[in-house]
Protein backbone atom coordinates (compact mmCIF):
# COMPACT_ATOMS: atom_id res chain seq x y z
CA UNK A 1 0.00 0.00 0.00
CA UNK A 2 1.38 3.50 -1.15
CA UNK A 3 0.85 5.34 2.21
CA UNK A 4 2.29 8.67 0.37
CA UNK A 5 -1.05 9.98 -0.70
CA UNK A 6 -2.52 9.69 3.08
CA UNK A 7 0.70 10.89 4.86
CA UNK A 8 0.25 13.79 2.95
CA UNK A 9 -3.26 14.73 3.35
CA UNK A 10 -3.15 13.78 6.67
CA UNK A 11 -0.32 16.81 6.89
CA UNK A 12 -2.70 19.06 5.04
CA UNK A 13 -5.59 18.29 7.21
CA UNK A 14 -3.32 19.21 10.27
CA UNK A 15 -2.21 22.40 8.75
CA UNK A 16 -5.51 23.40 7.92
CA UNK A 17 -7.27 22.97 11.42
CA UNK A 18 -4.37 24.55 13.29
CA UNK A 19 -4.76 27.64 10.83
CA UNK A 20 -8.77 27.34 10.82
CA UNK A 21 -8.43 28.66 14.67
CA UNK A 22 -6.66 31.50 13.18
CA UNK A 23 -9.28 32.43 10.52
CA UNK A 24 -12.90 31.10 11.80
CA UNK A 25 -15.30 33.25 13.65
CA UNK A 26 -14.19 33.34 17.37
CA UNK A 27 -18.05 32.46 18.53
CA UNK A 28 -17.76 29.15 17.22
CA UNK A 29 -14.51 27.99 18.60
CA UNK A 30 -15.54 30.14 21.70
CA UNK A 31 -18.30 27.68 22.32
CA UNK A 32 -17.87 26.16 25.11
CA UNK A 33 -19.30 22.62 23.83
CA UNK A 34 -16.87 23.10 20.86
CA UNK A 35 -13.90 23.12 23.01
CA UNK A 36 -15.62 20.31 25.35
CA UNK A 37 -15.52 18.15 22.25
CA UNK A 38 -11.95 18.46 20.99
CA UNK A 39 -10.90 17.76 24.68
CA UNK A 40 -12.83 14.53 24.84
CA UNK A 41 -12.32 13.75 21.74
CA UNK A 42 -8.24 13.44 22.26
CA UNK A 43 -8.73 11.77 25.96
CA UNK A 44 -11.17 9.27 24.19
CA UNK A 45 -8.80 8.49 20.86
CA UNK A 46 -5.60 8.40 23.08
CA UNK A 47 -6.88 5.54 25.50
CA UNK A 48 -8.72 3.54 22.25
CA UNK A 49 -4.72 3.95 20.76
CA UNK A 50 -3.15 2.98 23.77
CA UNK A 51 -5.72 -0.47 24.05
CA UNK A 52 -5.27 -1.41 20.25
CA UNK A 53 -1.73 -1.49 20.55
CA UNK A 54 -1.96 -3.07 23.96
CA UNK A 55 -4.08 -5.83 23.00
CA UNK A 56 -5.03 -5.87 19.14
CA UNK A 57 -4.08 -8.70 17.08
CA UNK A 58 -5.37 -7.69 13.56
CA UNK A 59 -9.28 -8.38 13.96
CA UNK A 60 -8.47 -10.54 17.12
CA UNK A 61 -7.49 -9.37 21.18
CA UNK A 62 -4.60 -11.21 22.25
CA UNK A 63 -2.40 -10.99 25.98
CA UNK A 64 1.15 -10.80 25.11
CA UNK A 65 3.99 -8.81 26.35
CA UNK A 66 2.44 -5.59 25.06
CA UNK A 67 0.69 -6.08 28.49
CA UNK A 68 3.85 -5.78 30.26
CA UNK A 69 4.63 -3.13 28.79
CA UNK A 70 1.02 -1.22 29.24
CA UNK A 71 1.87 -2.22 33.36
CA UNK A 72 5.29 -0.93 33.37
CA UNK A 73 4.52 2.08 31.75
CA UNK A 74 1.88 2.97 33.95
CA UNK A 75 3.76 2.42 37.06
CA UNK A 76 6.69 4.72 35.57
CA UNK A 77 3.83 7.42 35.14
CA UNK A 78 2.22 7.14 38.45
CA UNK A 79 6.27 7.49 39.71
CA UNK A 80 6.18 11.02 37.66
CA UNK A 81 9.50 9.54 35.30
CA UNK A 82 9.34 11.89 32.32
CA UNK A 83 8.13 10.96 28.63
CA UNK A 84 11.12 9.12 27.33
CA UNK A 85 11.87 6.95 30.59
CA UNK A 86 8.27 5.59 29.91
CA UNK A 87 8.41 4.93 26.52
CA UNK A 88 11.65 2.87 27.41
CA UNK A 89 9.98 1.30 30.00
CA UNK A 90 7.28 -0.05 28.30
CA UNK A 91 9.91 -1.21 25.62
CA UNK A 92 12.01 -3.04 28.27
CA UNK A 93 9.18 -5.22 29.65
CA UNK A 94 8.11 -6.12 26.69
CA UNK A 95 11.60 -7.16 25.31
CA UNK A 96 12.24 -8.46 28.56
CA UNK A 97 8.65 -10.75 28.79
CA UNK A 98 9.61 -11.96 25.03
CA UNK A 99 13.07 -12.85 26.33
CA UNK A 100 11.64 -15.33 29.38
CA UNK A 101 9.70 -16.48 26.61
CA UNK A 102 6.28 -15.05 26.96
CA UNK A 103 4.78 -13.69 23.95
CA UNK B 1 22.05 34.19 22.18
CA UNK B 2 22.26 37.91 23.93
CA UNK B 3 22.27 37.25 27.68
CA UNK B 4 19.25 39.68 28.21
CA UNK B 5 17.11 37.38 26.40
CA UNK B 6 18.62 34.20 28.55
CA UNK B 7 16.77 36.59 31.49
CA UNK B 8 12.96 35.88 30.34
CA UNK B 9 11.49 33.20 32.44
CA UNK B 10 9.79 32.55 29.48
CA UNK B 11 12.29 31.37 27.02
CA UNK B 12 13.94 29.38 30.06
CA UNK B 13 10.62 27.54 29.94
CA UNK B 14 10.69 27.56 25.85
CA UNK B 15 13.99 26.06 26.24
CA UNK B 16 13.58 23.24 28.82
CA UNK B 17 10.28 22.00 27.26
CA UNK B 18 12.17 22.02 23.88
CA UNK B 19 14.63 19.73 25.28
CA UNK B 20 11.96 17.30 26.72
CA UNK B 21 9.40 17.42 24.31
CA UNK B 22 12.21 17.02 21.15
CA UNK B 23 14.12 14.23 22.87
CA UNK B 24 10.87 12.39 22.97
CA UNK B 25 11.28 12.49 18.91
CA UNK B 26 13.69 9.52 19.00
CA UNK B 27 10.83 7.59 20.15
CA UNK B 28 8.49 8.48 17.10
CA UNK B 29 11.11 8.32 14.85
CA UNK B 30 12.19 4.53 15.81
CA UNK B 31 8.72 3.56 16.11
CA UNK B 32 7.68 5.42 12.44
CA UNK B 33 10.85 2.67 11.44
CA UNK B 34 9.78 -0.21 13.12
CA UNK B 35 6.08 0.37 11.36
CA UNK B 36 6.99 0.66 8.31
CA UNK B 37 7.77 3.92 7.13
CA UNK B 38 10.64 4.95 5.43
CA UNK B 39 12.74 8.07 6.71
CA UNK B 40 11.36 10.19 4.03
CA UNK B 41 8.17 9.61 5.18
CA UNK B 42 8.81 9.46 8.91
CA UNK B 43 10.06 12.73 8.42
CA UNK B 44 7.21 14.49 6.46
CA UNK B 45 5.27 13.61 9.15
CA UNK B 46 7.40 15.74 12.23
CA UNK B 47 8.03 18.41 9.18
CA UNK B 48 4.83 18.89 8.07
CA UNK B 49 2.10 17.55 9.90
CA UNK B 50 4.29 18.27 13.40
CA UNK B 51 1.78 17.30 16.03
CA UNK B 52 3.26 14.29 18.06
CA UNK B 53 -0.30 12.59 19.16
CA UNK B 54 -1.29 12.83 15.76
CA UNK B 55 2.09 11.95 14.34
CA UNK B 56 1.61 8.47 16.93
CA UNK B 57 -1.94 8.09 15.62
CA UNK B 58 -1.43 7.91 11.72
CA UNK B 59 2.14 5.08 12.84
CA UNK B 60 -0.17 3.47 15.08
CA UNK B 61 -2.94 2.79 12.88
CA UNK B 62 -0.38 1.46 10.30
CA UNK B 63 0.98 -0.45 12.34
CA UNK B 64 -2.08 -2.05 13.42
CA UNK B 65 -2.74 -3.03 10.11
CA UNK B 66 -5.04 -0.21 9.61
CA UNK B 67 -5.48 1.25 6.10
CA UNK B 68 -3.86 5.20 5.13
CA UNK B 69 -7.39 6.75 5.16
CA UNK B 70 -8.35 5.43 8.90
CA UNK B 71 -5.10 6.50 9.93
CA UNK B 72 -4.95 9.72 8.33
CA UNK B 73 -8.86 10.27 9.56
CA UNK B 74 -7.47 9.28 13.26
CA UNK B 75 -4.79 11.75 13.19
CA UNK B 76 -7.01 14.58 11.81
CA UNK B 77 -9.74 14.08 14.34
CA UNK B 78 -6.66 13.90 17.80
CA UNK B 79 -5.42 16.90 16.12
CA UNK B 80 -8.99 19.00 16.60
CA UNK B 81 -7.62 20.22 19.60
CA UNK B 82 -5.13 22.74 17.97
CA UNK B 83 -7.67 24.39 16.07
CA UNK B 84 -8.84 25.49 19.59
CA UNK B 85 -5.36 26.41 20.36
CA UNK B 86 -4.75 28.33 17.03
CA UNK B 87 -8.02 30.37 18.44
CA UNK B 88 -5.75 31.06 21.86
CA UNK B 89 -2.20 31.68 20.25
CA UNK B 90 -4.39 34.11 17.92
CA UNK B 91 -6.59 36.12 20.63
CA UNK B 92 -3.59 35.41 23.19
CA UNK B 93 -0.68 36.34 20.80
CA UNK B 94 -2.22 39.35 17.90
CA UNK B 95 0.34 38.10 14.93
CA UNK B 96 0.00 40.79 12.22
CA UNK B 97 -0.07 39.72 8.64
CA UNK B 98 1.85 36.42 7.22
CA UNK B 99 3.20 35.68 10.72
CA UNK B 100 -0.08 33.76 11.56
CA UNK B 101 0.65 30.70 9.11
CA UNK B 102 3.81 30.63 10.71
CA UNK B 103 2.14 30.86 13.81
CA UNK B 104 -0.64 28.35 12.90
CA UNK B 105 1.98 25.23 12.57
CA UNK B 106 3.33 26.21 15.63
CA UNK B 107 -0.02 26.08 17.73
CA UNK B 108 0.46 22.75 19.32
CA UNK B 109 0.37 21.19 23.39
CA UNK B 110 3.50 22.97 24.16
CA UNK B 111 3.54 25.93 22.78
CA UNK B 112 0.29 27.06 23.71
CA UNK B 113 0.63 26.07 27.47
CA UNK B 114 4.24 28.00 27.47
CA UNK B 115 2.48 31.22 26.16
CA UNK B 116 -0.80 30.65 28.49
CA UNK B 117 1.70 30.43 31.42
CA UNK B 118 3.03 34.23 31.37
CA UNK B 119 0.48 36.90 31.90
CA UNK B 120 3.48 39.86 30.23
CA UNK B 121 2.07 40.26 26.28
CA UNK B 122 6.27 39.98 25.80
CA UNK B 123 6.63 37.16 27.72
CA UNK B 124 3.75 34.92 25.85
CA UNK B 125 5.23 35.96 22.92
CA UNK B 126 9.01 35.09 23.91
CA UNK B 127 7.60 31.79 24.98
CA UNK B 128 5.55 30.89 22.16
CA UNK B 129 8.31 31.05 19.57
CA UNK B 130 11.16 30.07 21.67
CA UNK B 131 9.25 26.60 22.33
CA UNK B 132 7.70 26.71 18.99
CA UNK B 133 11.47 27.15 17.17
CA UNK B 134 12.99 25.31 19.88
CA UNK B 135 10.48 22.07 19.60
CA UNK B 136 10.61 22.13 15.62
CA UNK B 137 13.83 22.03 15.24
CA UNK B 138 14.73 19.40 18.07
CA UNK B 139 11.85 17.21 17.28
CA UNK B 140 12.66 16.94 13.76
CA UNK B 141 16.19 16.62 14.33
CA UNK B 142 15.64 13.69 17.15
CA UNK B 143 12.66 11.89 14.40
CA UNK B 144 15.48 11.46 12.04
CA UNK B 145 18.15 9.62 14.60
CA UNK B 146 15.41 7.91 15.84
CA UNK B 147 14.32 6.90 12.13
CA UNK B 148 17.91 5.89 11.06
CA UNK B 149 18.25 4.00 14.38
CA UNK B 150 15.10 2.11 14.08
CA UNK B 151 15.97 0.91 10.58
CA UNK B 152 19.53 -0.56 12.15
CA UNK B 153 18.00 -2.67 14.99
CA UNK B 154 16.28 -5.05 12.83
CA UNK B 155 12.78 -7.02 14.20
CA UNK B 156 11.06 -4.61 16.24
CA UNK B 157 9.18 -7.02 18.75
CA UNK B 158 12.82 -8.52 19.90
CA UNK B 159 13.36 -5.04 21.29
CA UNK B 160 9.80 -4.29 22.49
CA UNK B 161 9.19 -1.48 19.87
CA UNK B 162 5.59 -2.90 20.12
CA UNK B 163 5.23 -2.26 23.82
CA UNK B 164 6.90 1.36 23.37
CA UNK B 165 4.19 2.41 21.43
CA UNK B 166 1.72 1.21 24.18
CA UNK B 167 4.08 3.07 26.68
CA UNK B 168 4.19 6.56 24.24
CA UNK B 169 0.10 6.48 24.39
CA UNK B 170 -0.67 6.02 27.46
CA UNK B 171 2.15 8.48 28.65
CA UNK B 172 0.25 11.03 26.16
CA UNK B 173 -2.84 10.53 28.01
CA UNK B 174 -2.30 10.43 31.59
CA UNK B 175 -1.77 14.00 32.07
CA UNK B 176 -5.05 14.70 30.64
CA UNK B 177 -7.07 12.06 33.31
CA UNK B 178 -7.54 14.56 35.56
CA UNK B 179 -10.37 14.26 37.29
CA UNK B 180 -13.43 12.09 37.05
CA UNK B 181 -15.21 12.76 33.55
CA UNK B 182 -11.74 12.61 31.92
CA UNK B 183 -11.44 8.68 32.90
CA UNK B 184 -15.28 7.63 32.30
CA UNK B 185 -14.22 9.40 28.90
CA UNK B 186 -10.88 6.94 28.96
CA UNK B 187 -12.66 3.70 30.15
CA UNK B 188 -15.73 4.12 27.84
CA UNK B 189 -13.37 4.54 24.86
CA UNK B 190 -11.12 1.81 25.68
CA UNK B 191 -14.25 -0.73 26.52
CA UNK B 192 -15.65 0.69 22.80
CA UNK B 193 -12.88 -0.19 20.74
CA UNK B 194 -12.09 -3.81 22.58
CA UNK B 195 -15.54 -4.93 21.73
CA UNK B 196 -15.61 -3.10 18.20
CA UNK B 197 -12.13 -5.05 17.43
CA UNK B 198 -13.05 -8.43 16.18
CA UNK B 199 -15.98 -6.95 13.93
CA UNK B 200 -14.48 -4.20 11.40
CA UNK B 201 -11.54 -3.76 10.16
CA UNK B 202 -8.28 -2.55 11.92
CA UNK B 203 -8.03 1.34 12.55
CA UNK B 204 -11.83 1.73 12.59
CA UNK B 205 -12.03 1.01 16.46
CA UNK B 206 -10.36 3.58 16.78
CA UNK B 207 -12.80 5.74 15.04
CA UNK B 208 -15.86 4.18 16.72
CA UNK B 209 -13.86 6.03 20.22
CA UNK B 210 -13.63 8.69 18.65
CA UNK B 211 -17.55 8.97 18.19
CA UNK B 212 -18.40 7.80 21.62
CA UNK B 213 -15.47 10.82 22.75
CA UNK B 214 -17.92 13.12 20.58
CA UNK B 215 -21.14 12.25 21.93
CA UNK B 216 -19.82 12.45 25.50
CA UNK B 217 -18.74 15.98 24.24
CA UNK B 218 -22.01 17.01 23.28
CA UNK B 219 -23.67 15.44 26.19
CA UNK B 220 -21.70 17.00 29.29
CA UNK B 221 -21.29 20.15 30.41
CA UNK B 222 -17.86 19.52 32.69
CA UNK B 223 -14.74 22.31 32.75
CA UNK B 224 -14.31 23.00 29.03
CA UNK B 225 -10.74 22.68 28.64
CA UNK B 226 -10.11 18.67 30.03
CA UNK B 227 -8.06 16.97 27.47
CA UNK B 228 -6.39 20.37 26.36
CA UNK B 229 -3.36 19.22 28.72
CA UNK B 230 0.07 19.66 26.96
CA UNK B 231 1.95 16.24 27.14
CA UNK B 232 4.43 17.56 29.23
CA UNK B 233 4.02 20.42 31.38
CA UNK B 234 5.99 23.39 31.15
CA UNK B 235 4.96 24.51 34.36
CA UNK B 236 5.17 21.33 36.40
CA UNK B 237 5.44 23.36 40.23
CA UNK B 238 1.78 25.39 38.63
CA UNK B 239 0.23 22.17 38.46
CA UNK B 240 -3.93 23.04 38.26
CA UNK B 241 -3.13 26.37 37.39
CA UNK B 242 -0.88 26.54 34.17
CA UNK B 243 -3.77 26.56 31.63
CA UNK B 244 -6.93 28.55 31.00
CA UNK B 245 -5.49 32.06 31.94
CA UNK B 246 -5.84 33.22 28.34
CA UNK B 247 -9.25 35.05 29.06
CA UNK B 248 -10.81 32.82 26.21
CA UNK B 249 -12.56 29.32 26.39
CA UNK B 250 -13.13 29.00 30.62
CA UNK B 251 -16.71 28.97 31.83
Amino acid sequence: MNLWPWILAACVLAYATKLAGYFVPRSLLKNPRTMHIAGTMTIGLLASLTVVNAFASGQSLALDARIGALAAAAIALWLRAPFLVVVIAGAAAAAGLRLLGWG
Amino acid sequence: MPPKLLDSPAVKVGLSISVATGLYGVSFGALSAASGFDFWQTMALSLLLFSGGSQFAFIGVVAGGGSGVAAMTASALLGLRNGIYGMQMNALLLPKGKLKYLQAQLSIDETTATASGQSDPGEQRRGFWTAGIGIYVLWNLFTAVGALAGNALGDPKQWGLDGAAVAAFLALLWPRLKGREPWAIAVACAVATLVAVPFVPPGVPILVAAAVAGVFGWLSHARSDEGLEPDIDPYPHRRGDSRGDTGEGAE
